[in-house]
């Protein structure tokens, strides 16, 4: 056995390996040594709080802050090459997404919108990326927490707007139900507009980057075993044409990180439109 | 004698077949946009602006199932 077939092996109280399915594990910047108290292990706060996935957001976040920073920063009446390229996906922001489904009062909501796209897209283009090679959001709790930042916005943009009890009457009642089917209409609002809304838009963005990450996993690990494990000729040759595939497979991917945060969003703006639209 | 042994969960070919719906479900809405491109040239940007919007709906289908497959682990036994 090849000292290569070593991480396809069922482990033997080693430590995990870090690339692979291993990756989908966050490690700790700073081991500390866990302690046992009973029959259950202690952490200290940093080996859960301070992992690589973290910082790997905390990067994606600054690098988001410090680009916007960069290209808004001294800015002239005749643009430069650098605030060209700002303002081209600003405006391209601010006009296909959300002037067209906010109407006109898309101005308050604009700044959100352009952090949550270059915040999400950035932390995608991490699974393509070299140092990470990892998309963060296929963690799922990075993606809830997206979800539950714009479940936040479209209902206090909503309550804001009208108060709380025409807001929910709103988003409950539709108009021009008759009173015989409100029994039936009121639940199913409430659960699609207050449940599953949030929950498929955080389940939306991590499943897509999960399994995107879990295919090219598939094709890179599975074309390694074949190459340099498995005996016969014709393994190898199959070996090969996976690894050769995995780059149509990273293209796929580099389509699905930019229309993923493409989704996002536009169906943030679309919640928030649907919460304060004067009429629906 | 065993001929051929496999183990995992079946919950991966349901999820198989669950895609079969979401699958023709943004084939229709993609050729619609297509139809329409077709026939008027100049609406294409906001068909596709509703077009993705509608995907997402219904790739929501796709994503439900995915996330079933991985939480309703029951076995099934003899």
């Amino acid at each position: 056995m090849t000292p290569l077939a070593t991480p396809f092996l069922p482990l033997e109280g080693n430590a995990p390996p870090t690339f692979g399915v291993g990756s989908f594990d966050s490690r700790p910047l700073f081991p500390s040594a866990a302690w046992t108290h009973g029959d259950t292990a202690h952490y200290a706060w940093t080996d859960i709080w301070v992992t690589n996935h973290i910082l790997q957001a905390v990067i994606g976040a600054a690098l988001v802050i410090g680009f916007w920073l960069w290209v808004s920063h001294n800015m002239k009446i005749v643009p430069g090459r650098k605030q060209y390229v700002g303002e081209y996906l600003y405006d391209m922001l601010r006009n296909t997404v959300a002037r067209d489904i906010l109407g006109h009062d898309y101005k308050t909501y604009l700044p959100y919108i352009v952090s949550i796209f270059s915040f999400v897209l950035i932390n995608n283009l991490f699974g393509q990326f070299f140092l990470f090679m990892f998309p963060t959001f296929s963690k799922i709790g990075f993606a809830w927490g997206l979800a539950l930042l714009t479940w936040l916005l479209y209902n206090g943009a909503g309550i804001k707007k009208w108060g709380l009890f025409s807001y929910l009457k709103r988003m409950t009642v539709p108009a021009g139900v008759p009173v015989a089917l409100l029994p039936l209409i009121i639940p199913l609002e409430i659960l699609s507009n207050f449940i599953v809304r949030p929950i498929t838009l955080g389940l939306r963005l991590f499943a897509n980057l999960f399994a995107g990450h879990l295919v090219v996993l598939v094709f890179v690990l599975g074309g390694t075993y074949l190459m340099f494990v498995s005996e016969p000729i014709i393994n190898k040759v199959a070996g090969g044409a996976a690894m050769i595939l995995a780059f149509a497979i990273f293209a796929l991917e580099l389509l699905v990180a930019v229309l993923q945060a493409y989704i996002f969003t536009v169906l943030t703006a679309q919640y928030v439109s649907s919460a304060i639209a004067e009429e629906h | 004698m065993t001929l051929l042994e496999m183990s995992g969960s079946l919950n991966m070919v349901g999820y198989g077949l669950a895609t079969i719906g979401p699958g023709v479900g943004v084939a229709m809405i993609f050729s619609a946009v297509i139809n329409g491109t077709a026939r008027q040239p100049e609406a294409r940007s906001s068909l596709l602006s509703t077009a993705w919007i509608g995907f997402a709906v219904v790739e929501a289908l796709a994503i439900i199932g995915i996330a079933l497959a991985f939480v309703l682990t029951g076995t099934l036994t003899k």
